[in-house]
């Protein structure tokens, strides 16, 4: 493999890396039967983006003070942060094979900071992530460090009111070193979220509630390289939203935009089917 | 009877003529962030009323106000903890235990982080009503694991428990009294320990188990009963959990005492099913009775009326212990 273990270098490396990355979450939810692919597929490259290239983390000090920070508020997409924090050589890759099998396997449906190294927030209840990042960057700006916090929501979670109650502080106390990202794949349990209950206009809401917003295409590398950069010469300041316009299941051709993909079984067959789309090689 | 003035429903629960201490939490917790620089205070617009405003005159820059926002509070609190601080997280008992529970139990208990929750109107000590009469708050986290409960008597127990809170590493919640708090457990001699129940007088007839203000009352009860020649003992129990079953159950062992447990709760889900279920588990049987709040809905009104109506006055535990004997 390219890049294990390290940044990866130029805009093609960190697009084979989004290729591993899926080819990892399909081993993962194959091992385990089935899983939430289409809410794993739709945040591929923002994880990418932030854990090989942008984010400062050692994965032989997983608690190092000055690392950046991530926390993966939709916590079902737990295996894309699981394949990228192997990758970068967190954990071992051989705990892919007994996601969710085995009584005892350390990669469970959700993160959970007693069993794997890297993660910073134990999560799986929507809502509670960006609360817990506006502690982490509070603390942060004690002691004036320059590290980022990133919290990574899904568009449905929004919903949960705990949400606009860590917007408004966000603003309030300046955590111009707190960064949110949307993953708006279009889709919850239930249908499309706007027909479930409608966000838009969203960026209004978040310039509303005292943010600075960003909307771009969340699978275009290019454009989150410079949109989710740390700004570590800003962190008092008004915090960011990075709204995602992202698909449900991208890259696999059969799972993009289809509802039931949230959470659905796979089966040999169809795993055959995401390598062979996801191409050979790599991982 | 004068009637009930609206500041005495939520004000200092100590009356004009007991000896208090004024914000023994507040006080204690400013004291304490002096050589403690992990130390911060954040409330959900509760400083005021929950004491924490002495902690934010003496140290504005460890303050955090989080607004009228408890999921907020206490998942930011979990944050802080994260990154080694040691946030102390005040708002009312019925707001951190019915609107802020799952985050309280994911965020905060599940990662064993140092968050103490400080928390006011601990069972019947508002005149206000259901809406902020935390008759329930034991209930609901005796169900959390990792989570230490502390019910604490008077001003000295709060002080000394502030300490121990503080020196314990993991996730404590602390049931509050806020403004002038009575204070009685110093006559005793008494010394918090958050691993122990405390005999704070003995006695041969009756065994009155008390977490909270209401030992104030048992014994309060236990020397009123003296008059009839009744011998009761006190054995407090300011931790809830984990509850330490060796000293309950020494005590109830004791042949020719009547149990009678008494708390500031609601029956179902306290302090009396935890120590009933642990000496059914020992094979224990006795005569036991149980002093606590009713399985409803609490009315508002004066506090003094409220208490007599439901059994948990001084008063009305000594006639009711005269016509269990």
């Amino acid at each position: 493999m390219a890049v294990a273990g390290r940044s990866a270098a130029s805009l093609n490396d960190l697009a084979e890396m989004a290729r591993v990355n899926r080819r990892d979450v399909a081993r993962m939810f194959m091992a385990a039967g089935n899983g939430h692919f289409g809410s794993c597929y739709s945040c591929t490259e923002i994880v990418t983006a932030l854990y090989f290239a942008l984010m400062r983390v050692d994965a032989a000090r997983p608690d190092w003070p000055d690392r950046d920070r991530f926390i993966l508020a939709k916590g079902h997409a737990a295996p894309t942060l699981y394949s990228a924090l192997i990758r970068r050589g967190f954990m071992p890759e051989d705990w892919m094979d007994e996601f969710e099998v085995k009584v005892g396997a350390r990669l469970m449906t959700h993160p959970s900071r007693r069993y794997q190294p890297g993660v910073d927030a134990s999560q799986g209840a929507l809502g509670h992530g960006l609360s817990i990042g506006v502690g982490m960057a509070l603390a942060g700006k004690i002691d004036a460090r320059d590290h980022a916090v990133y919290v990574l929501m899904g568009d449905a979670e929004i919903h949960e009111g705990s949400v606009w109650e860590a917007a408004m502080s966000a603003a309030k106390f300046r955590l111009g070193n707190l960064t949110a990202i949307i993953d708006r794949n279009g889709f919850c349990v239930d249908g499309r979220v706007d027909d479930v209950m409608p966000v838009e206009p969203l960026a209004d809401k978040w310039q509303a509630f005292g943010w600075d917003v960003i909307r771009l295409d969340g699978h275009d590398l290019t454009a989150l390289l410079t949109a989710l950069a740390p700004r570590r010469d800003a962190i008092e300041g008004r915090p960011r939203m990075i709204i995602a316009d992202t698909v449900k299941g991208k890259g696999v051709s059969f799972m993009e935009d289809v509802r039931s993909w949230h959470s659905d079984a796979i089966s040999p067959e169809q795993y055959a089917c995401v390598l062979e789309e996801l191409g050979e090689g790599g991982a | 009877m004068r009637p009930p003035r609206t500041e005495a429903m939520i004000a200092s629960l100590a009356t004009a003529d007991q000896r208090s201490r004024p914000a023994p939490f507040g006080n204690t917790l400013a004291r304490l962030a002096e050589t403690r620089p992990e130390i911060i205070g954040m409330t959900a617009d509760l400083a005021k009323y929950t004491d924490l405003h002495v902690f934010a005159a003496a140290h504005p820059d460890r303050f955090y106000q989080m607004g009228m926002a408890e999921q907020l509070l206490f998942a930011a609190a979990a944050g802080f903890a994260r990154e080694g601080f040691m946030p102390f997280a005040t708002t009312y008992a019925v707001f951190a235990a019915r609107r802020a529970y799952d985050f309280i139990y994911m965020a905060i208990a599940e990662d064993r982080l140092n968050v103490k929750m400080v928390c006011a109107l601990p069972g019947l000590t508002t005149g206000y009503g259901p809406s902020h009469q935390a008759t329930d708050d034991l209930a609901i986290f005796r169900a959390v694991p990792n989570l230490t409960i502390i019910d604490p008597c008077d001003a000295l127990e709060i002080e000394q428990a502030t300490v121990a809170m503080a020196d314990h590493d993991g996730p404590v919640y602390m049931r509050l009294l806020r403004g002038n708090v009575p204070l009685c457990l110093d006559e005793y001699g008494y010394e918090f320990d958050l691993t122990r129940a405390k005999p704070v007088r003995d006695g041969a007839d009756v065994l009155f188990i008390s977490s909270g203000l209401m030992t104030m009352r048992t014994l309060e009860a236990a020397t009123a009963l003296q008059a009839d020649r009744v011998d009761a003992a006190v054995l407090h129990v300011p931790v809830i959990k984990p509850l330490d079953e060796a000293t309950l159950l020494a005590a109830i062992a004791r042949p020719g005492r009547l149990v009678v447990i008494a708390e500031n709760h609601s029956v179902i889900g306290g302090l009396g099913e935890a120590v009933l279920s642990a000496a059914m588990r020992a094979g224990l049987t006795g005569r036991v009775r149980h002093i606590g709040l009713p399985d409803a809905f609490l009315d508002a009104g004066a506090l003094p009326t409220l208490n007599d109506r439901y059994g948990t006055s001084t008063a009305r535990i000594v006639e009711q212990v005269k016509s269990w004997l």
